[in-house]
């Protein structure tokens, strides 16, 4: 969808010293399947994924939602098989968030980017209330001497969008995403920033059915490379 | 209560269409989540409480049976009748044969989820027995032709003060009134007339106390002490997992309860009646009867949903919940609406009536944080999917759909090839502009939204490219 995102999120690696692989078999980490209650089709893209990334020192994932899926659900998915099940683990211990990665691993503290103008932030669900992301985006956004961040009230309220929820009530979450806009808009902000695509995309759809073709909707490593 | 459960939908739709429901939760939303927030400030250790409210209530329902059994000891002893009931039928089946007992032509009645699992209002009319609602959003549904709750503390949260208005006005033939406190006080006049001249008082429990046998009523309107005092008859029916070990247990519940619920550091009323009336008390009633139910509730002990039993009926989950912020309590069907309601309305109604309801969140887990008692509301939400897959209730497409999916994202070539496809795709269909109006595969997304535009090669072969 936006291949600039995986980008950014390798320029920030690199500018933090890091070597960065991007294994050419991966595909999709499952959780779709497991939060729809298909365990043996979760089962089967956790093992992929554990044979593609255990190697690496660091796993980092430019989204919240990924990385609490691999970190802590596949050893729950693979519970009832005790290899797989530590080796789930094993690798959870090495999985991080893109920005959590950055501020507390990679101790990134010159930001390659340069951003002018007013953002606000959008706390995405999993990433916020699962691995606590909620200083280190704001850590990195302050690094970036053009950047005015405004909060937005309920900025840790849920956009709608919820992975298959978005599909199956439509109507629904695009209510709720109504909110976010409103509240985000409210900000006067030029761009709401998140971690994570999917909430991204719901508010960047609702926006635009709203009638605002103005406001920009980013993923914060495209704020943090974006170039002037 | 007959459950529309399986019209998730369509309820949702309907709520969503009504400007005065919607103009309702707005408000509502503020009230609560604003002050749940302050006040549990004021407890010093509010994660440390919260464990130890986990731990007391799993005390129980460990050992569901056992405390149980004290608990029916403990109430013996002073005075009390203690009923089981297995499901709806027999709470309504109880209480008419106590009714007649005890001659009883009229009943008040305290706020009772049960009696609603139950149909109660139903059945007593039906043996002519009239029933009376005294919780005041209790009533204004009674009297609005017996509608459902929106809310397990809030029943018609989903009104608005016009409604109510004329509801008073039509039902009391008194004049129109808009004033907040003049409809109190005309709730007030009706009502006191009724509690004077009803045989028998109906509650439900917060709490039952296993140590004294007691039975904890948290309110914040004085209608609980009329109820459960005044009539000769005092019935209590609650679900068999309500038990706590002690007095002390309450008071530790106690501190997160109102809080959780209404943001208050303790409610209006919180009473704590023992046995019947002694011959040197000036009140009280002289026959007491416990009805406690099962209805569902035997058969989640033990199970992978146990952790749900320890639910004090706080609401701070449906408050919180962006789902129920938008459409209000009663789309959920049944009688308990939010995130609690969509784990326990397929546990206790059956997977199959109600196939919408564990899909019906975004697995946000707010509710799951805000919980007094730690429930892991998404994870159950989820496990109930995972249930309706063994089941084989979900549609055939959609199982169809994931085995597919699943299929070609082991196949990277194959997943590469399908993405570049659904890059292209979506560019065409979006011509040029930044997002697309319709997709003819979600339309479900489509609704109420756009999706936005791609930007046309995906990742994988820009990569693939700049590694060449
Ligand atoms: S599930 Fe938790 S938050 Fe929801 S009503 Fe029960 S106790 Fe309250």
């Amino acid at each position: 969808m936006r291949p600039r995102i995986g980008f950014a999120a390798i320029e920030l690696l690199e500018a933090a010293g890091c070597e960065v692989i991007v294994p050419a078999s991966q595909t999709c980490c499952g959780q779709p399947a497991w939060n729809s209650g298909d365990r043996a089709a979760a089962a089967q893209l956790a093992k992929k994924v554990i044979v593609e990334f255990e190697g690496f020192e660091y796993v980092v994932a430019p989204s919240g939602s990924c990385a609490d899926h691999i970190k802590n659900e596949y050893p729950v998915i693979l519970a009832d098989e005790p290899e797989w099940c530590s080796r789930a683990v094993a690798l959870g211990r090495r999985v991080y968030e893109l920005t959590d990665f950055l501020v507390n691993v990679a101790k990134l503290d010159r930001v390659p980017g340069s951003f002018a103008g007013r953002v606000t932030y959008h706390d995405s669900c999993t990433g916020l209330r699962s691995l606590g992301i909620k200083a280190q985006p704001r850590a990195l956004l302050a690094r970036l001497p053009g950047v005015e961040l405004q909060e937005m009230s309920g900025a840790e309220e849920c956009c709608g969008f919820g992975g298959t929820f978005s599909v199956k009530f439509g109507e629904l979450s695009a209510a709720i995403a109504e909110r976010k806009c409103a509240n985000a808009c409210a900000t006067g902000a030029a761009a709401i920033v998140g971690g994570d695509l999917g909430c991204l995309l719901n508010i960047e759809g609702k926006l635009r059915r709203m009638g605002d073709h103005e406001t920009q909707v980013l993923h914060i490593a495209e704020v943090l490379t974006a170039k002037p | 209560m007959k459950s529309r459960a399986h019209r998730f939908k369509e309820n949702a739709a309907a709520a969503l269409a009504n400007p005065v429901l919607q103009a309702s939760m707005r408000k509502a939303k503020g009230k609560f989540v604003d002050k749940r927030a302050i006040a549990i400030r004021e407890i010093d250790d509010f994660e440390a409480t919260r464990e130890a409210a986990k731990q007391i209530r799993n005390r129980v329902i460990e050992n569901l049976d056992l405390w149980l059994e004290k608990f029916e000891e403990t109430a013996t002893a002073r005075g009390a009748t203690v009923l089981w009931a297995k499901d709806g039928a027999e709470i309504c089946r109880h209480v008419v044969d106590v009714a007649k007992r005890h001659g009883v032509k009229k009943a008040v009645k305290s706020k009772s989820m049960l009696s609603e699992e139950a149909g109660l209002n139903l059945a007593l009319t039906a043996a002519g027995i009239q029933p009376v609602e005294t919780d005041l959003g209790e009533y204004i549904l009674q009297i609005n032709d017996n509608e459902p709750p929106s809310h397990i503390i809030a029943p018609v949260v989903h009104k608005s003060l016009d409604e109510v208005a004329d509801l008073f006005a039509k039902t009391h033939h008194t004049p129109r009134k808009t004033d907040i406190p003049a409809l109190t006080r005309e709730a007030r006049e009706v009502l006191r007339e009724h509690f004077l001249t009803a045989e028998m008082g109906i509650s439900g429990g917060n709490f039952l106390i296993a140590e004294t046998g007691s039975v904890a009523l948290v309110t914040n309107e004085g209608n609980g002490r009329m109820v459960t005092t005044l009539p000769k008859v005092h019935v209590v029916i609650t679900g068999i997992e309500k038990v706590i070990p002690t007095l002390e247990d309450l008071a530790t519940l106690m501190r997160l309860l109102p809080r959780s619920a209404t943001g208050q550091s303790i409610s209006n009323y919180v009473s704590v009646l023992t046995g019947v009336k002694r011959p040197d008390e000036p009140d009280g009633p002289e026959h007491l009867y416990f009805i406690l139910v099962d209805n569902g509730r035997a058969e989640v002990v033990g199970s992978e949903f146990q952790d749900m039993l320890r639910c004090i009926r706080c609401g701070a989950c449906m408050n919180h919940c962006p789902v129920y912020q938008t459409i209000g309590g009663q789309a959920y069907g049944w009688v308990y609406p939010g995130p609690m309601g969509s784990v326990l309305t397929p546990l206790y109604t059956g997977l199959e009536n109600a196939i919408d309801l564990p899909h019906a969140g975004t697995l946000c887990n707010q509710c799951g944080v805000v919980c007094p008692v730690k429930i892991p509301l998404p994870e159950l939400l989820r496990k109930l999917r995972e249930k309706q897959v063994e089941r084989h209730l979900r549609p055939w497409f959609e199982r169809l759909a994931f085995r597919l999916w699943a299929w070609v994202a082991s196949r990277p070539g194959l997943y590469g090839l399908g993405a570049r496809f659904a890059a292209r795709y979506l560019t065409w269909l979006a011509d040029g502009k930044g997002s697309i109006p319709a997709l003819g595969l979600a339309p479900e997304w489509t609704k109420g939204r756009d999706f936005p535009a791609p930007e046309g090669k995906t990742f994988r072969e820009l990569y693939a490219e700049k590694k060449q």
